[in-house]
């Protein structure tokens, strides 16, 4: 490249000549850059409290979201009950409290089983190459041959056929675990490739590294940023998947609460209550940005390019 | 050129049989009672499942079973509905409306993606530059869930500037409200990459190359910079084209346009199992197909491409 | 149209333009660079004179500042983060630095053109290499598409691309890299230039293609009496080609002169030690000469003399003082407070 970048990105921080210059590694950049970012503070903020409505809804309510009293039909705000009632005349604030619970586990989990299916498949693709590799990347691309939403209906009206299924959730984290990994998969299978042709690694082999040492202890930390920050925005659309096929009938059902629930019961009454409508949608939301935001916000502190 | 495209038409074909294989997989394999697995939670009388059962050909084995659904798919044989309608013609009453619903959405998407991207690009950090980033990144997160039904209640309810429904001739204005629900899906991507791609393509040495030619500003820009920066933005778009089939559902449901979304969404209500897996099948094939045109047209837009 | 005696006539009405001035004279150029991390000072007071038909090497380190200048003359700078800070540059007596962008862009590629370092990705990959070629006829002469391309064939020929004709049509991706270095002569000396500016332009070859790229070079220039600006670190490169060598060190040209003084008798401390670098078979079996030290940050450039940390010649002035340019001789200057030291006189 012309000297021209090369001056503009190249300044203090690298030169070991310049007296005032800290030579600093990447990720000590990165969380530099990352701490005066207000998007990521502002995302961790909310992430924050929305886990902790997961975890200790009581904290926030001491209503019950199954406590419906058909009388209380769109009634407006009222004691504890600070959004209204919706169409069954239960609490809006209470659900929404208490749908922030099946939102992050269902989210959680499915990012999990995906990341473990994708940290397998990418691992073996990359590192392995070869016909592996080949065989690996025609599965992905059949994979992707479906688009992910009518996949996740077609899987997730199998799964929740089955008895035993009351709630939902195992059938809606199992579909977004088992259609997730793809992009998580390909995109650690290019990091694994680019580390694995790295000349540390050559080095180490050299010196007598097994598989084993190389994968875990030189490939996969280099490998592992871009992938986390797959899997944070991949828990932000899990989430937004989630409230989806809940929406279309296919998630959650029974006696879970779920944002996608609500919002679908609302849509039928939106003329008279918009609560029930709009209250769940801005948490689902806020949820959702947080995630993605995050991910971008780290993603970007790594990314050496945007410098 | 000729070697590439006969490469992707047999990764089509292979990714053809797979993708309908695992759509085929998804509903029917390892079950104990497949027959119950196709009419959801009803019940069944014998003579029902003794039909099903020959309809099915259950009494063979998975992969038979499986050939038999394909060359049905291949001679447009999509079955017949639990309602008894024939599943292709479902779909062809479906289908108009699904088309230009969508064709709307993307142009209305890559439109506002390519120019917001492009002033974006080369007006990086700008007040414009942040404001577009700002707003992509609110459209991005928010989910079709949340974004179809508060759209429909405040611009069709109540400000009552579109109508909140579209039938099934619906004109263009009709349609702008679920097109543009549906265009959120995939403009802040595009947009991102737009501005990604033209920022990058702006340091590129073929720019400062292209300057000390002494060629004005503008058509170092249009002609230069722009035609490299679109090569990844419009292969994103014919990719976001299987995106917004899939989104289809949702926003053709909540402004109840009676499209292969609005009908798949009824099927899935009502459990009828052969139309789901029809319909469903029928917008994989089209994504693929859709998929090796982008392909091919990168080859066009790319010279590097073609002579892999 | 009227498009060769049109811009050539512009150009010509430039107010201050004097037919017999010197081609090009940089004088005390200064360009700074903006970031976020700080000002780096790219080009501190560099400056260089330019006749036809004349070759003139700018010889340094990586990041000495001499693309910049380069980039400076031309005017292709990237403002921000680049800003000309001061100076002159004069073509025939027209400070092109005051100019208008208008008036500016006139003398781009129709007076002084540029090549650069990587042919591949110095030409547009989406683009055929005759389009590029053609365009310059078509925009700056405002010749018609058949005759633009007619146009173009000959360039390709006048740089010795065999089947000039077939190949107009290909992607810069199908020419090898030799061939596209040509390519890149061609489009910059297809409009007659006066001056042409090659930044680095066989560094990315191998050895027996530079050679050919160079010969090309000279017999292009003889023909046309244009002047020649070579930009290298090369040294080898430049004594065979050369006419004069300017030394540039931290944004400044700390040496000038003639090609065989430089290499008999270098007038600077770092010449010196630049000339004491280059392998030698004779000294095989020794340790190399290395110059101690690194060159320093442009953000941060020592003060005085900016080499004096790394000069063995270096005295308490050199750290206090900026030496002046010293005339040893016409033609022959040198920025250095002990330069009859350096000199051995």
């Amino acid at each position: 490249m012309s000297d021209l970048n090369a001056l503009a990105a190249e300044t203090p921080t690298r030169p070991p000549a310049a007296p005032s210059g800290k030579s600093r590694s990447l990720a000590a950049d990165a969380w530099h850059d990352l701490r005066r970012s207000k998007i990521f503070w502002a995302a961790l903020a909310i992430i924050v409290v929305v886990l902790l409505m997961a975890i200790w809804p009581s904290l926030f309510t001491s209503a019950d979201p199954h406590d419906c009293v058909l009388s209380r039909q769109h009634k407006g705000a009222s004691g504890g009950a600070i959004f209204g009632y919706d169409f069954q005349g239960c609490d809006v604030y209470a659900k929404t409290v208490y749908g922030a619970r099946y939102s992050i586990v269902v989210g959680v989990f499915s990012v999990l089983i995906a990341g473990v299916i994708g940290l397998t498949v990418g691992l073996s693709a990359g590192y392995f190459g070869g016909w592996l590799d080949a065989l690996l990347s025609r599965f992905v691309d059949v994979m992707l041959g479906v688009p992910f939403l009518l996949g996740a209906i077609v899987l997730g009206k199998r799964l929740s056929a089955d008895p035993g299924n009351s709630n939902g959730v195992l059938a809606v984290t199992l579909t977004l675990g088992i259609l997730g990994w793809t992009t998580a998969a390909r995109v650690l299978r290019s990091s694994v490739i680019t580390a694995k042709n790295q000349d540390y690694v050559a080095a180490a082999r050299m010196l007598g590294a097994g598989s084993g040492r190389l994968i875990f202890r030189h490939i996969l930390p280099n490998a592992m940023a871009p992938y986390i920050v797959v899997l944070t925005i991949l828990l932000g659309i899990n989430i937004a998947s989630e409230a989806t096929l809940s929406f279309l009938g296919v998630g959650l059902k029974g006696d879970a609460v779920s944002w996608g629930i609500s919002i679908s019961e609302a849509t039928g009454y939106v003329r008279v209550a918009p609560g029930p409508l709009i209250w769940p949608s801005v948490f689902l939301a806020a949820t959702v940005l947080a995630f993605i935001m995050l991910g971008d916000a780290v993603r970007d502190a790594f990314d050496p390019k945007l410098r | 050129m000729f070697r590439f495209i006969v490469r992707r038409l047999l990764q089509m074909v292979l990714t053809f049989f797979g993708a309908t294989f695992v759509v085929y997989a998804l509903m029917f394999a390892v079950q104990d009672d497949p027959i119950q697995a196709l009419v959801g939670e009803r019940p069944i009388t014998d003579s029902q499942r003794a039909a099903l059962t020959e309809r099915y050909h259950l009494n063979e084995s998975f992969f038979k079973q499986y050939w038999y659904y394909v060359k049905g798919l291949l001679t447009g044989d999509l079955g017949t509905s639990l309602t008894g309608r024939k599943i292709s013609d479902m779909l062809a009453g479906a289908w108009p409306v699904t088309l230009r619903l969508t064709l709307l959405a993307i142009i209305m998407a890559a439109t506002i993606a390519i120019v917001a991207g492009v002033i974006s690009g080369i007006r990086r950090g700008s007040l414009f530059d942040n404001a577009t980033l700002f707003g992509t990144l609110i459209v991005l997160a928010m989910p079709i869930v949340v974004l179809a039904p508060l759209a429909q209640l405040i611009f069709g309810i109540k400000l009552g500037w579109f109508p909140p429904t579209a039938g099934k001739n619906a004109t263009l204005y009709e349609l702008l409200l679920p097109a543009a629900v549906l265009a959120s899906l995939v403009v802040a991507t595009e947009l991102r990459v737009t501005r990604a791609s033209v920022a990058e393509n702006l340091r590129a040495d073929y720019v400062r190359t292209a300057r000390a030619k002494g060629l004005t500003r503008n058509r170092v820009i249009g002609v230069h910079v722009l035609r490299n920066s679109l090569i990844p933005v419009i292969t994103l778009i014919g990719v976001d084209i299987g995106a917004l089939m899939s989104g289809a559902i949702v926003t053709e449901k909540v402004f109840n346009i009676p499209g292969v979304g609005f009908n798949l969404f009824r099927g899935i209500r009502t459990e009828d199992g052969p139309l789901v897996v029809g319909f469903v099948s029928v917008l994989v094939i089209v994504f693929l197909v859709v998929n090796l045109l982008v392909d091919l047209l990168y080859a066009v837009l790319d010279p590097r491409i073609r002579y892999e | 149209m009227t498009g060769v005696t049109d811009i050539k006539a512009q150009i010509d009405a430039l107010p201050g333009l004097d037919p017999r001035a010197p081609l090009l004279h940089v004088e005390d150029l200064h360009v700074e660079f903006r970031t976020r991390d700080g000002v780096a000072k790219a080009v501190n007071g560099a400056g260089f004179h330019l006749s036809a038909g004349e070759t003139l090497a700018l010889l340094g380190e990586s990041g000495c500042g001499k693309s910049v200048t380069a980039q400076a003359v031309m005017g292709i700078l990237d403002t921000p983060p680049a800003h000309i800070t001061g100076g002159r540059v004069l073509y025939r007596g027209v400070d092109l630095l005051r100019l208008a962008e208008e008036d500016r862009r006139k003398v781009r590629a129709n007076r002084i053109a540029m090549i650069f370092q990587d042919a591949l990705s110095a030409l547009n990959p989406v683009y055929s290499v005759g389009f590029q070629l053609a365009e310059l006829f078509r925009k700056q002469r405002g010749l018609s598409r058949k005759d633009a391309k007619q146009r173009a064939i000959e360039s390709l020929d006048q740089v010795r691309i065999p089947a000039a004709r077939q190949r107009i049509d290909d992607y810069p991706h199908q020419f090898s890299g030799g061939m596209r270095q040509r390519v890149m002569i061609a489009m910059a000396l297809a409009l007659d230039p006066e001056v042409l500016i090659a930044d680095e332009p066989t560094t990315a070859l191998d050895v027996t293609v530079q050679a050919q790229i160079m010969g090309l070079l000279a017999e292009l220039q003889h023909q046309r009496t244009m002047g020649l600006i070579l930009i290298t670190h090369d040294m080898g490169v430049v004594a065979d080609v050369a006419d004069r060598i300017s030394v540039m060190y931290a944004g400044k040209v700390v040496e000038e002169a003639p090609v065989y003084d430089i290499y008999a008798h270098p007038a600077h401390p770092y010449t010196q030690a630049l000339l004491a670098s280059i392998p030698r078979l004779d000294l095989k079996g020794q340790q190399l000469n290395v110059i101690r030290g690194l060159p320093p940050a442009l953000t941060d450039i020592p003060s005085g003399c900016a080499f004096h940390p790394r000069c063995g010649y270096a005295r308490e002035i050199c750290r206090q003082e900026q030496p002046p340019a010293y005339r040893i001789a016409p033609h022959r200057e040198s920025r250095c407070h002990f330069i009859r030291e350096v000199l051995g006189v």
